[in-house]
C-alpha cells in the first residue's frame, strides 16, 4: 500500500483556495521533501493527511485508508505539526503517557522514546519550561511512540540551532533507511538538498514538481562553465558562445574539456575554468516564481 | 474505549488547572457550610431555614467553579493546540469527546458526593444543639444530598459541552454564567411557567426537601436540566465532527 496518496486534493477557506487539485504519492524507504514558499499550502495539506482539516474535494489516504478510519493511528503514522502545541503544565512523561494510552501502547514506550530523543533527564519537568529545541524533540518522541511506518514533519528545523538541525537531519535519514516513509515540509530548498531523496514542490496550492532531487536540478535550469582569462575578449571570439560578464565568461553547451582544448590550441591562457552546477535554491526560486505568474 | 478513558484520566490528573479548580470546589462547598453553621449557632437561624440549606449554602459558587473545570477540560486543549495531538491519536472525534465526558463525569460524581456528604456531616455536628439540626434519615435529605452531587456533576458536564462548542476558555465561562446564572433570573419575565424549565430553575428542584405542588418534581426538574445539557452536547458534537480542528 502506498504510504501516502493524495488525489485531486483541494481545500478552500471561503474564497481563498489553499490547496488546489493536488495529487502526489509518498513512497516508503526515502525522505520526501514537501517544498514550497510560506503560504503555499504545505501545512494545510499535512493537516488534511492527518484528518484535522477536511478536504473540500479530493482525498488523501494513508496506507490505503483515510486517516479517520485508523483505530490506533499512532501505530501507523507519527507526525509533528507544531512542537509548541502541547499543554505547558504537563510533564514530558505525562504528556507522552496520555498519548501512548490513547493508542493502547505500553507504558515502557514512554521511557524508550524519551531516551531516543535525549530527554530522559527532563521527563518529570513541565513542558512549558522547554526550549524550542527540547519541544521539537518531545514532538518527535510523541511521533515515534507507536513505531510508525509513516512519519510527517512540518518545518521541523524552524528555529533550531545547528546541533538540533543536524540531529533532525540524521534522524530523518535513519528513519528512511529503516524503510519508513518520511514526508517533511520546508520552505528552505537548501535544507531539502541535505536530506531529501525526492521532492514534491508546490506553489500557491498547486503541484509544480514531483521528482527526484537530481532530476529537479537538471530539469529546472542549466549549469554553465565559468571562464576567466586575461584575454577574455579573444576567448569569447574563439568559442563563439557564452555570455560575457564584466570579468568572466559564462558558457553553456560546452564542457570544460572542450573549452580547455580549444583555448590551449589557440595559445590563450586561462585563469579559471569552473563547471558551475545550478543550486537547488536557484532552481527552486525559478520554479516557484513561474508558478506565481501562472496562477496569478 | 478503555484506552481513551485511561488517556483522559492521565490528562485530567496531570495539569494543575483541573486539579486546583476541583480542590477549590470542595473548599467552597465545605467552607461555606461550616461558616454558615457557625453563624447559625452564634446568631440563631432565620425563619424558614433548615439544616440542609445550611449544608448546601455554597452550591451556587461551587457549581460555577465546577462548570469552569468542565470548560477547562476541553478548552485547555484548544488554547494550547493539544487538541491537534489528541485528534491525531483519536481521529474518531466523537470517541474523543465521549471519552472526555465519561472520565470527567465519573471523577466529578465521586468527588462531589464526597464533598456534599462532608459538608453535610460537618453541618450536622455543628448544628446538633440548634432548632435546625438535621439528620440523614429526615425525609428527602439523602435524595437532596445525592441530588446536589448530581447537580454539580451535570453542571460540570454543561461546562464541558459549552467548552467544546465555543472552544475558548473565557467565552465558554461567560456562556456558563449566562446559562446557569443569568438565564434563570431573566426567564422569570417570561409568561406562565416557562421560567421553571430554564436550566438551573429546573435542575435545583433535585435539592428540594419538600415538593411544592404545581412545580417540577425533584427528578423531573433534574431531567429537564439534563435535557439542556444533552442538547448543548449534541450541538457541540455535530460541530466537532464538521469543523476543521
Amino acid at each position: 500500500m502506498t504510504p501516502i496518496k493524495a488525489t485531486n486534493l483541494t481545500k478552500r477557506y471561503g474564497r481563498t483556495t489553499a490547496v488546489s487539485d493536488l495529487s502526489f504519492e509518498v513512497a516508503a524507504g526515502r525522505v520526501t521533501g514537501f517544498l514550497g514558499p510560506n503560504g503555499a499550502g504545505k501545512s494545510t495539506t499535512m493537516r488534511m493527511i492527518l484528518g484535522l482539516d477536511r478536504p473540500t474535494s479530493g482525498s488523501v489516504l494513508v496506507g490505503g485508508v483515510p486517516y479517520g478510519k485508523l483505530r490506533h493511528p499512532l501505530r501507523k503514522v507519527g507526525a509533528v505539526l507544531d512542537a509548541r502545541a502541547v499543554h505547558g503544565g504537563r510533564s514530558a512523561h505525562n504528556h507522552l503517557l496520555a498519548i501512548a494510552q490513547s493508542n493502547g501502547l505500553p507504558r515502557e514506550r514512554v521511557g524508550q522514546v524519551l531516551e531516543l530523543v535525549g530527554l530522559e533527564k527532563v521527563a518529570g519537568r513541565r513542558i512549558g519550561g522547554f526550549s524550542l529545541g527540547m519541544a521539537q524533540r518531545l514532538g518527535i518522541a510523541a511521533a515515534l511512540l507507536g513505531d510508525p511506518e509513516i512519519l510527517l514533519f512540518d518545518e521541523p528545523v524552524n528555529g533550531l540551532d545547528p546541533d538540533g538541525i543536524l540531529w533532525i537531519r540524521t534522524l530523518m535519514r535513519k528513519l528512511a533507511a529503516e524503510g519508513r516513509a518520511v514526508f517533511v515540509s520546508s520552505h528552505l530548498m537548501s535544507e531539502m538538498a541535505q536530506t531529501a531523496d525526492h521532492l514534491v514542490v508546490i506553489g500557491k496550492g498547486r503541484l509544480i514538481a514531483d521528482t527526484s532531487v537530481a532530476e529537479f536540478i537538471a530539469r529546472s535550469s542549466q549549469g554553465y562553465v565559468r571562464v576567466r582569462s586575461p584575454h577574455l575578449a579573444e576567448v569569447y571570439a574563439l568559442l563563439g558562445a557564452g555570455d560575457l560578464h564584466h570579468d568572466h565568461l559564462r558558457v553553456t553547451g560546452m564542457t570544460p574539456l572542450e573549452i580547455g582544448t580549444l583555448t590551449a590550441r589557440a595559445g590563450l591562457e586561462l585563469e579559471e575554468l569552473t563547471s558551475v552546477q545550478p543550486t537547488l535554491e536557484a532552481a527552486y526560486m525559478e520554479l516557484t516564481k513561474d508558478s506565481l505568474e501562472y496562477s496569478a | 474505549m478503555i484506552d481513551i478513558f485511561r488517556s483522559e484520566w492521565t490528562k485530567l490528573r496531570s495539569v494543575r488547572s483541573t486539579v486546583w479548580t476541583l480542590a477549590v470546589t470542595g473548599v467552597i462547598l465545605v467552607g461555606i457550610a461550616v461558616l454558615r453553621s457557625i453563624t447559625v449557632v452564634n446568631q440563631g437561624a432565620p425563619g424558614g431555614l433548615n439544616g440542609l440549606d445550611v449544608a448546601l449554602a455554597g452550591m451556587p459558587f461551587a457549581l460555577l467553579v465546577l462548570a469552569s473545570t468542565g470548560v477547562l477540560v476541553i478548552s485547555g486543549e484548544y488554547r494550547t493546540g493539544m487538541i491537534h495531538t489528541s485528534l491525531q491519536a483519536v481521529p474518531q472525534r466523537l470517541r474523543l469527546l465521549s471519552g472526555k465526558a465519561v472520565v470527567f463525569t465519573a471523577v466529578s460524581l465521586a468527588y462531589t458526593l464526597l464533598i456534599a456528604f462532608a459538608a453535610f456531616f460537618l453541618t450536622q455536628v455543628l448544628l446538633r444543639d440548634t432548632p435546625v439540626a438535621v439528620s440523614l434519615g429526615d425525609p428527602g435529605v439523602l435524595r437532596a444530598l445525592v441530588g446536589a452531587a448530581l447537580l454539580l456533576t451535570a453542571s460540570g458536564l454543561f461546562g464541558l459541552a459549552l467548552g467544546a462548542l465555543i472552544r475558548h476558555t473565557a467565552g465558554a465561562v461567560v456562556a456558563v454564567i449566562a446559562m446557569t446564572m443569568v438565564a434563570p433570573q431573566l426567564s422569570t419575565l417570561l409568561p406562565g411557567r416557562a421560567s421553571d424549565f430554564v436550566t438551573l430553575n429546573a435542575g435545583r428542584r433535585v435539592m428540594d426537601l419538600v415538593h411544592t405542588p404545581g412545580t417540577l418534581g425533584p427528578w423531573q426538574g433534574y431531567a429537564v436540566y439534563l435535557g439542556w445539557i444533552a442538547v448543548t452536547m449534541a450541538v457541540a458534537a455535530v460541530l466537532l465532527q464538521r469543523r476543521d480542528a
